[in-house]
Protein backbone atom coordinates (compact mmCIF):
# COMPACT_ATOMS: atom_id res chain seq x y z
CA UNK A 1 0.00 0.00 0.00
CA UNK A 2 1.60 3.33 -1.30
CA UNK A 3 0.94 6.14 0.69
CA UNK A 4 -1.60 8.62 0.51
CA UNK A 5 -0.41 11.63 -1.80
CA UNK A 6 -0.55 15.69 0.04
CA UNK A 7 -3.85 15.78 -2.07
CA UNK A 8 -5.03 12.44 -0.52
CA UNK A 9 -4.45 13.34 3.14
CA UNK A 10 -6.34 16.99 2.43
CA UNK A 11 -9.44 14.98 1.38
CA UNK A 12 -8.52 13.02 4.30
CA UNK A 13 -8.26 16.14 6.67
CA UNK A 14 -11.55 17.54 5.51
CA UNK A 15 -13.74 13.99 6.04
CA UNK A 16 -16.76 14.81 7.33
CA UNK A 17 -17.05 12.00 9.23
CA UNK A 18 -13.53 12.35 10.60
CA UNK A 19 -14.36 13.16 14.99
CA UNK A 20 -14.53 16.38 15.75
CA UNK A 21 -13.59 18.75 18.39
CA UNK A 22 -17.04 18.00 20.66
CA UNK A 23 -16.21 14.05 19.85
CA UNK A 24 -12.74 14.69 21.47
CA UNK A 25 -14.18 16.48 24.61
CA UNK A 26 -16.80 14.24 25.19
CA UNK A 27 -14.45 11.00 25.11
CA UNK A 28 -11.63 12.40 26.92
CA UNK A 29 -13.10 14.80 29.26
CA UNK A 30 -15.13 13.37 32.14
CA UNK A 31 -18.54 15.17 32.75
CA UNK A 32 -17.33 18.20 30.68
CA UNK A 33 -19.60 21.12 30.74
CA UNK A 34 -19.28 23.97 27.47
CA UNK A 35 -18.95 27.52 27.75
CA UNK A 36 -20.35 29.93 25.90
CA UNK A 37 -19.97 33.13 24.63
CA UNK A 38 -17.20 36.38 24.44
CA UNK A 39 -19.03 38.31 27.09
CA UNK A 40 -19.38 41.15 24.09
CA UNK A 41 -21.47 40.33 21.58
CA UNK A 42 -22.64 36.71 20.88
CA UNK A 43 -21.37 33.10 21.02
CA UNK A 44 -19.85 32.01 17.94
CA UNK A 45 -20.63 28.14 17.32
CA UNK A 46 -17.15 27.83 15.34
CA UNK A 47 -15.08 27.97 18.52
CA UNK A 48 -16.38 25.98 21.48
CA UNK A 49 -14.87 25.50 24.56
CA UNK A 50 -15.33 23.01 27.39
CA UNK A 51 -14.04 22.43 31.01
CA UNK A 52 -13.99 19.13 32.58
CA UNK A 53 -11.49 16.71 34.33
CA UNK A 54 -8.66 15.27 32.02
CA UNK A 55 -7.88 12.09 33.65
CA UNK A 56 -8.28 13.96 37.40
CA UNK A 57 -6.76 17.17 36.17
CA UNK A 58 -8.92 20.04 35.27
CA UNK A 59 -8.20 21.84 32.04
CA UNK A 60 -9.91 23.53 29.71
CA UNK A 61 -10.54 22.95 26.20
CA UNK A 62 -10.99 25.44 22.70
CA UNK A 63 -11.09 24.30 19.67
CA UNK A 64 -12.41 24.84 16.43
CA UNK A 65 -15.83 23.02 15.59
CA UNK A 66 -16.73 21.84 12.15
CA UNK A 67 -19.97 19.90 11.65
CA UNK A 68 -20.78 16.35 10.58
CA UNK A 69 -23.22 16.90 7.71
CA UNK A 70 -23.73 19.93 5.75
CA UNK A 71 -26.71 21.53 8.05
CA UNK A 72 -24.04 21.43 10.99
CA UNK A 73 -21.54 22.79 8.78
CA UNK A 74 -23.96 25.60 7.91
CA UNK A 75 -24.74 26.48 11.40
CA UNK A 76 -21.01 26.08 12.44
CA UNK A 77 -20.22 28.18 9.66
CA UNK A 78 -17.78 25.16 8.37
CA UNK A 79 -15.41 25.99 11.29
CA UNK A 80 -14.28 29.26 10.39
CA UNK A 81 -14.01 31.13 13.52
CA UNK A 82 -15.57 35.16 13.72
CA UNK A 83 -13.93 37.47 15.79
CA UNK A 84 -16.14 36.80 18.44
CA UNK A 85 -14.92 33.29 18.52
CA UNK A 86 -11.65 34.22 18.70
CA UNK A 87 -12.66 36.82 21.99
CA UNK A 88 -14.73 33.88 23.52
CA UNK A 89 -10.82 31.72 23.27
CA UNK A 90 -9.15 34.89 24.79
CA UNK A 91 -11.88 34.86 27.67
CA UNK A 92 -11.26 31.33 28.35
CA UNK A 93 -7.73 31.55 28.26
CA UNK A 94 -7.92 34.09 30.68
CA UNK A 95 -9.56 31.93 32.69
CA UNK A 96 -7.84 29.43 32.59
CA UNK A 97 -4.61 31.88 33.88
CA UNK A 98 -6.43 32.92 36.72
CA UNK A 99 -7.33 29.57 37.95
CA UNK A 100 -3.96 27.73 36.57
CA UNK A 101 -5.78 25.41 34.58
CA UNK A 102 -4.03 23.52 31.37
CA UNK A 103 -4.99 24.12 27.89
CA UNK A 104 -5.46 21.85 25.25
CA UNK A 105 -6.94 23.29 22.25
CA UNK A 106 -8.01 21.13 18.75
CA UNK A 107 -7.49 23.04 15.71
CA UNK A 108 -10.15 22.20 12.76
CA UNK A 109 -11.01 24.65 9.95
CA UNK A 110 -10.20 25.78 6.66
CA UNK A 111 -9.65 29.56 7.47
CA UNK A 112 -10.76 32.48 9.70
CA UNK A 113 -14.23 33.38 8.53
CA UNK A 114 -13.82 35.94 5.43
CA UNK A 115 -16.71 37.74 5.62
CA UNK A 116 -18.25 41.04 5.34
CA UNK A 117 -19.05 41.34 9.11
CA UNK A 118 -16.24 39.95 10.09
CA UNK A 119 -14.00 42.40 9.03
CA UNK A 120 -16.00 45.16 10.57
CA UNK A 121 -15.71 43.84 13.44
CA UNK A 122 -11.65 42.97 13.18
CA UNK A 123 -10.78 39.90 12.50
CA UNK A 124 -7.25 40.96 12.19
CA UNK A 125 -7.11 42.22 15.61
CA UNK A 126 -9.24 39.60 17.05
CA UNK A 127 -6.72 36.47 15.39
CA UNK A 128 -3.67 38.86 16.87
CA UNK A 129 -4.63 39.03 20.17
CA UNK A 130 -5.57 35.57 20.98
CA UNK A 131 -1.93 34.84 19.38
CA UNK A 132 -0.92 37.40 21.98
CA UNK A 133 -2.89 35.57 25.02
CA UNK A 134 -2.29 32.09 24.30
CA UNK A 135 1.89 33.18 24.05
CA UNK A 136 1.14 34.99 27.00
CA UNK A 137 -0.82 32.49 29.69
CA UNK A 138 1.51 31.10 31.85
CA UNK A 139 0.09 27.57 31.87
CA UNK A 140 0.90 24.60 30.10
CA UNK A 141 -0.58 24.69 26.98
CA UNK A 142 -0.86 21.39 24.06
CA UNK A 143 -2.47 21.79 20.41
CA UNK A 144 -3.35 18.66 18.12
CA UNK A 145 -4.30 19.60 14.87
CA UNK A 146 -6.94 17.36 13.89
CA UNK A 147 -7.33 17.97 10.75
CA UNK A 148 -7.65 21.05 8.69
CA UNK A 149 -4.78 23.70 9.83
CA UNK A 150 -5.98 26.53 7.50
CA UNK A 151 -4.04 29.30 7.99
CA UNK A 152 -3.99 32.39 10.82
CA UNK A 153 -7.47 31.06 11.63
CA UNK A 154 -6.18 27.75 12.89
CA UNK A 155 -2.89 29.14 14.30
CA UNK A 156 -4.50 31.42 16.54
CA UNK A 157 -5.42 28.70 18.64
CA UNK A 158 -2.38 26.36 17.67
CA UNK A 159 0.34 28.59 19.06
CA UNK A 160 1.22 25.80 22.59
CA UNK A 161 3.97 24.72 24.08
CA UNK A 162 3.76 21.14 22.35
CA UNK A 163 2.28 21.19 19.21
CA UNK A 164 0.84 17.31 17.81
CA UNK A 165 -0.76 16.30 14.65
CA UNK A 166 -2.65 13.66 13.77
CA UNK A 167 -0.96 11.85 10.34
CA UNK A 168 -3.49 12.63 8.23
CA UNK A 169 -4.24 16.37 9.68
CA UNK A 170 -2.53 19.47 7.28
CA UNK A 171 -0.73 22.70 8.43
CA UNK A 172 -0.69 25.64 5.56
CA UNK A 173 -0.42 29.14 5.07
CA UNK A 174 -3.48 29.18 2.94
CA UNK A 175 -5.15 26.58 1.42
CA UNK A 176 -4.11 24.93 -1.15
CA UNK A 177 -7.04 25.64 -3.58
CA UNK A 178 -6.09 29.77 -2.62
CA UNK A 179 -2.45 28.93 -3.44
CA UNK A 180 -2.95 27.92 -6.58
CA UNK A 181 -5.42 30.77 -7.41
CA UNK A 182 -2.46 32.99 -6.34
CA UNK A 183 0.27 31.29 -7.71
CA UNK A 184 -1.06 29.85 -10.44
CA UNK A 185 -4.30 31.40 -11.34
CA UNK A 186 -5.80 28.55 -11.62
CA UNK A 187 -7.55 26.66 -8.31
CA UNK A 188 -7.91 23.63 -10.47
CA UNK A 189 -4.34 22.86 -10.19
CA UNK A 190 -4.92 22.52 -5.64
CA UNK A 191 -3.13 19.07 -5.83
CA UNK A 192 0.07 20.36 -7.34
CA UNK A 193 -0.14 23.30 -4.98
CA UNK A 194 -1.10 20.86 -2.03
CA UNK A 195 2.49 19.22 -3.20
CA UNK A 196 4.61 21.83 -3.28
CA UNK A 197 3.50 23.48 -0.16
CA UNK A 198 4.80 20.44 2.20
CA UNK A 199 1.47 20.94 4.50
CA UNK A 200 1.38 17.06 5.79
CA UNK A 201 2.03 16.29 9.34
CA UNK A 202 5.53 14.49 8.42
CA UNK A 203 6.18 17.75 6.51
CA UNK A 204 5.86 19.74 9.53
CA UNK A 205 7.55 16.78 12.21
CA UNK A 206 10.41 17.07 9.93
CA UNK A 207 10.54 21.34 10.22
CA UNK A 208 10.68 20.92 13.80
CA UNK A 209 7.18 22.62 14.01
CA UNK A 210 5.12 19.95 15.05
CA UNK A 211 6.68 17.72 18.14
CA UNK A 212 4.71 14.68 17.19
CA UNK A 213 2.53 12.81 14.49
CA UNK A 214 -0.17 10.37 16.13
CA UNK A 215 -0.42 7.85 13.57
CA UNK A 216 -4.00 6.83 12.11
CA UNK A 217 -3.11 3.15 11.00
CA UNK A 218 -6.88 3.54 9.44
CA UNK A 219 -7.81 6.80 8.94
CA UNK A 220 -9.95 8.86 11.34
CA UNK A 221 -13.15 8.82 9.78
CA UNK A 222 -12.90 4.68 9.49
CA UNK A 223 -12.15 4.50 12.93
CA UNK A 224 -13.01 7.40 15.33
CA UNK A 225 -12.85 5.91 18.73
CA UNK A 226 -9.48 4.55 17.92
CA UNK A 227 -8.29 7.85 17.01
CA UNK A 228 -9.75 9.71 20.15
CA UNK A 229 -7.83 7.35 22.26
CA UNK A 230 -4.48 7.69 20.63
CA UNK A 231 -5.14 11.62 20.96
CA UNK A 232 -5.81 11.03 24.23
CA UNK A 233 -2.81 9.04 25.21
CA UNK A 234 -0.43 11.46 23.54
CA UNK A 235 -1.89 14.81 25.25
CA UNK A 236 -1.55 12.79 28.33
CA UNK A 237 2.08 12.06 28.22
CA UNK A 238 2.90 15.49 27.20
CA UNK A 239 0.50 17.31 29.60
CA UNK A 240 2.81 14.92 32.07
CA UNK A 241 6.11 16.12 30.58
CA UNK A 242 5.08 20.11 30.96
CA UNK A 243 3.29 19.33 34.65
CA UNK A 244 6.89 18.54 35.88
CA UNK A 245 8.11 21.16 34.11
CA UNK A 246 5.72 23.82 35.13
CA UNK A 247 6.19 22.31 39.09
CA UNK A 248 9.67 22.35 38.72
CA UNK A 249 10.45 25.23 37.33
CA UNK A 250 7.60 27.56 37.25
CA UNK A 251 5.32 29.04 35.00
CA UNK A 252 7.86 31.64 33.84
CA UNK A 253 10.23 29.12 32.75
CA UNK A 254 7.56 27.31 30.72
CA UNK A 255 6.28 30.60 29.10
CA UNK A 256 9.90 31.61 28.54
CA UNK A 257 10.59 28.39 26.78
CA UNK A 258 7.23 28.80 24.64
CA UNK A 259 8.83 32.10 23.71
CA UNK A 260 12.15 30.69 22.70
CA UNK A 261 10.16 28.11 20.50
CA UNK A 262 7.96 30.21 18.75
CA UNK A 263 11.10 33.21 18.12
CA UNK A 264 13.43 30.51 16.29
CA UNK A 265 10.84 29.46 13.65
CA UNK A 266 12.14 30.65 10.61
CA UNK A 267 14.95 29.63 7.25
CA UNK A 268 17.37 32.23 5.73
CA UNK A 269 20.52 32.83 4.49
CA UNK A 270 23.15 35.57 4.89
CA UNK A 271 25.26 37.76 2.57
CA UNK A 272 28.16 39.32 3.72
CA UNK A 273 28.69 42.00 1.09
CA UNK A 274 26.98 45.17 1.66
CA UNK A 275 24.11 46.76 -0.16
CA UNK A 276 25.63 48.61 -3.32
CA UNK A 277 23.15 51.54 -3.02
CA UNK A 278 22.20 53.81 -6.32
CA UNK B 1 -10.33 49.57 -4.94
CA UNK B 2 -8.24 52.02 -4.40
CA UNK B 3 -6.88 53.71 -7.91
CA UNK B 4 -3.21 53.23 -8.71
CA UNK B 5 -0.66 56.09 -9.41
CA UNK B 6 0.30 55.90 -12.71
CA UNK B 7 3.27 58.05 -14.25
CA UNK B 8 1.92 60.01 -17.72
CA UNK B 9 5.33 59.27 -19.55
CA UNK B 10 7.04 56.49 -18.27
CA UNK B 11 10.56 57.10 -16.97
CA UNK B 12 13.02 54.51 -17.88
CA UNK B 13 13.59 52.45 -14.80
CA UNK B 14 16.81 53.38 -12.97
CA UNK B 15 17.30 52.77 -9.48
CA UNK B 16 17.45 55.18 -6.71
CA UNK B 17 16.94 54.42 -3.34
CA UNK B 18 15.45 57.18 -2.31
CA UNK B 19 12.71 56.98 -4.76
CA UNK B 20 12.05 57.02 -8.44
CA UNK B 21 13.79 59.60 -9.96
CA UNK B 22 11.70 61.73 -11.90
CA UNK B 23 13.11 64.03 -15.01
CA UNK B 24 12.36 67.54 -15.56
CA UNK B 25 8.72 68.37 -16.63
CA UNK B 26 7.06 65.12 -15.53
CA UNK B 27 3.26 65.82 -15.20
CA UNK B 28 1.72 63.30 -12.80
CA UNK B 29 -2.15 62.56 -13.49
CA UNK B 30 -3.58 62.04 -9.92
CA UNK B 31 -6.33 58.87 -10.24
CA UNK B 32 -7.98 60.21 -7.80
CA UNK B 33 -8.77 63.56 -8.81
CA UNK B 34 -7.85 63.10 -12.22
CA UNK B 35 -5.88 66.25 -11.86
CA UNK B 36 -2.75 67.16 -13.90
CA UNK B 37 -0.41 67.48 -10.93
CA UNK B 38 3.41 68.78 -11.89
CA UNK B 39 5.83 66.18 -10.38
CA UNK B 40 8.34 68.43 -8.50
CA UNK B 41 5.25 69.99 -6.52
CA UNK B 42 4.35 65.99 -6.37
CA UNK B 43 7.28 64.92 -4.47
CA UNK B 44 7.83 67.91 -2.50
CA UNK B 45 4.12 67.15 -0.92
CA UNK B 46 5.51 63.22 -0.01
CA UNK B 47 3.42 62.21 -2.66
CA UNK B 48 0.23 63.68 -1.72
CA UNK B 49 -2.01 65.07 -4.50
CA UNK B 50 -2.09 69.11 -3.42
CA UNK B 51 -5.81 69.19 -4.64
CA UNK B 52 -7.43 66.00 -3.10
CA UNK B 53 -5.18 64.22 -0.79
CA UNK B 54 -4.93 61.43 -2.40
CA UNK B 55 -1.88 59.48 -0.68
CA UNK B 56 0.32 57.63 -3.36
CA UNK B 57 2.38 54.61 -1.92
CA UNK B 58 5.88 55.09 -1.18
CA UNK B 59 8.73 52.68 -1.14
CA UNK B 60 10.67 51.81 2.45
CA UNK B 61 13.43 54.46 1.26
CA UNK B 62 11.59 57.20 0.41
CA UNK B 63 8.91 56.59 3.45
CA UNK B 64 12.22 56.54 5.72
CA UNK B 65 13.50 59.65 3.72
CA UNK B 66 10.09 61.06 4.94
CA UNK B 67 10.45 60.24 8.87
CA UNK B 68 13.53 60.15 10.04
CA UNK B 69 15.94 63.43 10.96
CA UNK B 70 18.42 63.59 7.62
CA UNK B 71 21.17 61.41 7.93
CA UNK B 72 19.98 59.87 11.35
CA UNK B 73 19.08 56.53 9.60
CA UNK B 74 21.45 53.43 10.17
CA UNK B 75 20.04 50.22 8.86
CA UNK B 76 19.78 47.15 10.56
CA UNK B 77 20.45 43.55 9.64
CA UNK B 78 20.23 44.32 5.67
CA UNK B 79 22.62 41.15 4.82
CA UNK B 80 19.70 38.56 6.24
CA UNK B 81 18.49 36.99 2.82
CA UNK B 82 15.20 34.37 2.01
CA UNK B 83 16.49 31.29 1.60
CA UNK B 84 14.05 27.97 -0.35
CA UNK B 85 12.94 25.81 2.86
CA UNK B 86 10.42 23.95 0.65
CA UNK B 87 11.99 23.64 -2.72
CA UNK B 88 9.52 25.76 -3.86
CA UNK B 89 8.68 26.58 -7.89
CA UNK B 90 5.48 27.73 -9.42
CA UNK B 91 5.02 28.29 -13.14
CA UNK B 92 8.06 27.22 -13.74
CA UNK B 93 10.06 29.40 -11.54
CA UNK B 94 12.19 28.63 -8.71
CA UNK B 95 11.61 30.61 -5.83
CA UNK B 96 15.38 31.86 -5.71
CA UNK B 97 14.64 33.72 -9.39
CA UNK B 98 11.65 35.47 -8.21
CA UNK B 99 13.57 36.75 -5.65
CA UNK B 100 16.05 37.98 -7.78
CA UNK B 101 13.78 39.31 -9.79
CA UNK B 102 12.03 40.92 -7.02
CA UNK B 103 15.51 42.41 -5.64
CA UNK B 104 16.03 44.05 -9.06
CA UNK B 105 12.88 45.52 -9.76
CA UNK B 106 12.99 47.05 -5.93
CA UNK B 107 16.39 47.53 -4.92
CA UNK B 108 15.63 45.92 -1.97
CA UNK B 109 17.04 42.89 -0.97
CA UNK B 110 13.93 41.86 1.06
CA UNK B 111 10.41 43.02 1.89
CA UNK B 112 11.65 44.79 5.26
CA UNK B 113 13.40 47.38 6.07
CA UNK B 114 14.79 47.89 9.70
CA UNK B 115 17.29 50.40 11.22
CA UNK B 116 17.68 52.97 14.48
CA UNK B 117 17.03 56.55 13.36
CA UNK B 118 15.88 59.99 15.18
CA UNK B 119 12.73 61.83 14.33
CA UNK B 120 12.56 65.24 15.26
CA UNK B 121 15.55 63.89 17.76
CA UNK B 122 13.59 61.59 19.47
CA UNK B 123 15.44 57.83 18.92
CA UNK B 124 13.16 55.21 17.78
CA UNK B 125 13.70 52.12 15.74
CA UNK B 126 12.17 52.24 12.44
CA UNK B 127 10.75 48.66 10.75
CA UNK B 128 9.42 49.84 7.22
CA UNK B 129 7.55 47.31 4.70
CA UNK B 130 8.43 47.61 0.93
CA UNK B 131 5.23 46.95 -1.03
CA UNK B 132 8.08 47.06 -4.03
CA UNK B 133 8.97 43.76 -3.24
CA UNK B 134 6.72 40.69 -3.81
CA UNK B 135 4.26 43.02 -2.29
CA UNK B 136 5.56 42.96 1.29
CA UNK B 137 4.77 39.64 2.38
CA UNK B 138 6.08 38.14 5.54
CA UNK B 139 8.18 35.20 5.33
CA UNK B 140 11.06 34.28 7.26
CA UNK B 141 13.18 37.38 6.65
CA UNK B 142 10.78 39.46 7.32
CA UNK B 143 9.48 38.70 10.55
CA UNK B 144 13.53 37.44 11.95
CA UNK B 145 14.07 41.17 10.83
CA UNK B 146 11.22 42.57 12.72
CA UNK B 147 12.02 40.88 15.68
CA UNK B 148 15.39 41.65 15.96
CA UNK B 149 14.36 45.26 15.22
CA UNK B 150 11.72 44.83 18.25
CA UNK B 151 14.42 43.42 20.28
CA UNK B 152 17.31 45.64 19.65
CA UNK B 153 15.07 48.60 20.24
CA UNK B 154 13.96 47.19 23.39
CA UNK B 155 18.17 46.67 24.17
CA UNK B 156 18.59 50.06 23.04
CA UNK B 157 15.93 51.92 25.09
CA UNK B 158 14.45 53.22 21.97
CA UNK B 159 10.65 53.06 20.65
CA UNK B 160 9.60 50.85 17.75
CA UNK B 161 7.86 52.74 14.87
CA UNK B 162 6.75 50.03 12.24
CA UNK B 163 5.35 50.66 9.30
CA UNK B 164 2.87 47.94 8.30
CA UNK B 165 2.07 47.16 4.67
CA UNK B 166 1.35 43.71 3.21
CA UNK B 167 -0.35 41.41 0.67
CA UNK B 168 -0.01 38.51 3.33
CA UNK B 169 2.03 35.85 3.77
CA UNK B 170 4.52 34.91 1.69
CA UNK B 171 3.30 31.51 -0.10
CA UNK B 172 6.69 30.51 -1.36
CA UNK B 173 7.84 29.41 2.23
CA UNK B 174 4.87 27.76 3.01
CA UNK B 175 4.23 27.55 6.92
CA UNK B 176 7.49 29.21 7.91
CA UNK B 177 5.46 32.01 6.58
CA UNK B 178 2.60 31.42 8.62
CA UNK B 179 5.03 31.31 12.13
CA UNK B 180 6.25 34.41 11.15
CA UNK B 181 3.28 35.82 13.12
CA UNK B 182 3.86 34.31 16.19
CA UNK B 183 7.37 35.28 15.98
CA UNK B 184 6.98 39.03 15.60
CA UNK B 185 4.39 39.02 18.78
CA UNK B 186 7.06 36.86 20.63
CA UNK B 187 9.24 39.75 20.20
CA UNK B 188 7.69 42.82 20.76
CA UNK B 189 7.49 41.62 24.05
CA UNK B 190 10.94 42.69 25.03
CA UNK B 191 9.38 46.12 24.09
CA UNK B 192 6.67 45.34 26.59
CA UNK B 193 8.81 44.40 29.52
CA UNK B 194 11.16 47.61 28.82
CA UNK B 195 7.80 49.79 28.94
CA UNK B 196 8.67 51.41 25.51
CA UNK B 197 6.31 52.22 22.86
CA UNK B 198 5.35 50.51 19.67
CA UNK B 199 3.26 52.41 17.48
CA UNK B 200 2.07 50.81 14.29
CA UNK B 201 1.20 52.99 11.30
CA UNK B 202 -0.91 51.39 8.81
CA UNK B 203 -0.37 52.51 4.89
CA UNK B 204 -1.63 51.13 2.13
CA UNK B 205 -2.11 48.38 1.95
CA UNK B 206 -2.32 46.22 4.82
CA UNK B 207 -3.49 42.89 4.92
CA UNK B 208 -3.17 39.10 5.79
CA UNK B 209 -0.82 38.20 8.23
CA UNK B 210 1.01 41.40 8.89
CA UNK B 211 -2.58 42.80 9.84
CA UNK B 212 -3.53 40.05 12.10
CA UNK B 213 0.07 39.85 14.05
CA UNK B 214 2.59 42.73 15.20
CA UNK B 215 0.53 45.41 13.38
CA UNK B 216 -2.71 45.38 15.74
CA UNK B 217 -1.10 44.61 19.05
CA UNK B 218 0.82 47.73 18.79
CA UNK B 219 0.65 50.45 21.80
CA UNK B 220 -1.03 53.04 19.52
CA UNK B 221 -2.32 52.41 15.90
CA UNK B 222 -2.30 55.21 13.21
CA UNK B 223 -2.96 54.73 9.45
CA UNK B 224 -2.80 57.09 6.48
CA UNK B 225 -5.77 58.63 5.21
CA UNK B 226 -7.33 56.06 2.31
CA UNK B 227 -5.06 53.29 3.35
CA UNK B 228 -6.61 49.99 3.08
CA UNK B 229 -6.67 48.02 5.76
CA UNK B 230 -7.84 43.88 6.65
CA UNK B 231 -7.56 40.97 7.06
CA UNK B 232 -9.10 39.11 4.20
CA UNK B 233 -8.63 41.40 0.47
CA UNK B 234 -11.74 43.08 -0.77
CA UNK B 235 -11.92 40.01 -3.52
CA UNK B 236 -11.24 37.52 -1.34
CA UNK B 237 -14.34 38.79 0.48
CA UNK B 238 -16.65 39.34 -2.49
CA UNK B 239 -15.86 35.54 -4.22
CA UNK B 240 -17.25 34.16 -0.98
CA UNK B 241 -20.38 35.96 0.36
CA UNK B 242 -21.45 37.11 -3.16
CA UNK B 243 -22.18 40.27 -2.10
CA UNK B 244 -20.89 43.59 -3.38
CA UNK B 245 -18.83 45.32 -1.15
CA UNK B 246 -19.71 48.71 0.45
CA UNK B 247 -17.77 51.78 -0.60
CA UNK B 248 -15.08 52.64 1.56
CA UNK B 249 -15.15 49.49 3.03
CA UNK B 250 -11.77 48.67 4.34
CA UNK B 251 -10.84 52.20 4.40
CA UNK B 252 -8.97 53.55 7.12
CA UNK B 253 -11.78 55.78 7.73
CA UNK B 254 -14.04 52.45 7.90
CA UNK B 255 -11.61 51.10 10.51
CA UNK B 256 -11.69 54.55 12.87
CA UNK B 257 -15.27 54.74 12.83
CA UNK B 258 -15.22 50.61 13.99
CA UNK B 259 -13.24 51.35 16.74
CA UNK B 260 -10.39 49.74 15.44
CA UNK B 261 -7.44 51.95 15.24
CA UNK B 262 -6.03 55.45 17.38
CA UNK B 263 -6.26 58.06 14.68
CA UNK B 264 -5.69 58.53 10.98
CA UNK B 265 -2.97 60.69 10.18
CA UNK B 266 -2.19 62.47 7.12
CA UNK B 267 1.18 61.86 5.61
CA UNK B 268 2.81 65.75 6.14
CA UNK B 269 1.98 65.40 9.90
CA UNK B 270 3.38 62.03 10.32
CA UNK B 271 6.63 63.24 11.68
CA UNK B 272 5.19 65.26 14.39
CA UNK B 273 2.72 63.56 15.66
CA UNK B 274 5.26 60.41 15.77
CA UNK B 275 7.53 62.53 17.92
CA UNK B 276 4.72 63.81 19.98
CA UNK B 277 3.18 60.06 20.89
CA UNK B 278 7.13 58.84 21.88
CA UNK B 279 7.37 61.71 23.63
CA UNK B 280 3.73 61.41 25.53
CA UNK B 281 4.31 57.99 26.35
CA UNK B 282 7.34 58.06 27.64
CA UNK B 283 7.75 61.18 29.52
CA UNK B 284 10.60 62.25 27.22
CA UNK B 285 12.74 60.28 29.51
CA UNK B 286 16.16 59.50 28.16
CA UNK B 287 16.97 55.71 27.89
CA UNK B 288 19.18 55.53 31.14
CA UNK B 289 16.67 57.99 33.07
CA UNK B 290 14.52 56.23 35.56
CA UNK B 291 11.20 56.76 36.87
CA UNK B 292 11.83 58.95 39.56
CA UNK B 293 13.66 61.43 37.38
CA UNK B 294 11.43 61.53 34.76
CA UNK B 295 9.33 64.27 35.31
CA UNK B 296 11.87 66.48 36.11
CA UNK B 297 13.45 65.74 32.14
CA UNK B 298 12.59 68.88 29.93
CA UNK B 299 12.14 68.21 25.84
Amino acid sequence: MTAPSAWERVQLARHLARPHTLDYVSELLEAPRELHGDRAFRDDPAVVAAIGRFGSLPVVVLGHQKGANTTENVARNFGMPKPEGYRKAIRILQLAEKFALPVITFIDTPAADPGLESEERGQAWAIASCLQTLLRVRVPTIGVVIGEGGSGGALALAVCDRLLMLENAIFAVASPEACAAILWRDAARAPEAAETMRITAAELHRFGIADELIPEPVPAHLDAAGTIRRVGAALERHLDELLRLWEESGPERLRELRWARYRAIGVWSEEAERPTLG
Amino acid sequence: MRPRLRRRNAAPEKHDPFGTQVPDGLWLKCPRCRELVYSREFERNLSVCPRCNYHARLSARQRIASIADPGSFVEWDAELVAADPLGFRALDEPYPQKIQEARRRSGEREALVTGAATILGVPVALAVAEFGFLGASMGSVFGEKFARAAERAAADGRALVAFASSGGARMHEGVFSLFQMPKTIVAVEALASARLPFIAVLVDPCYGGVTASFATIADLILAEPGAMIGFAGPRVIEQVTRQKLPSGFQSAEFLLEHGMIDAIVPRQHLRDELARFVRLLTGYRRPSASPVTRRESTP
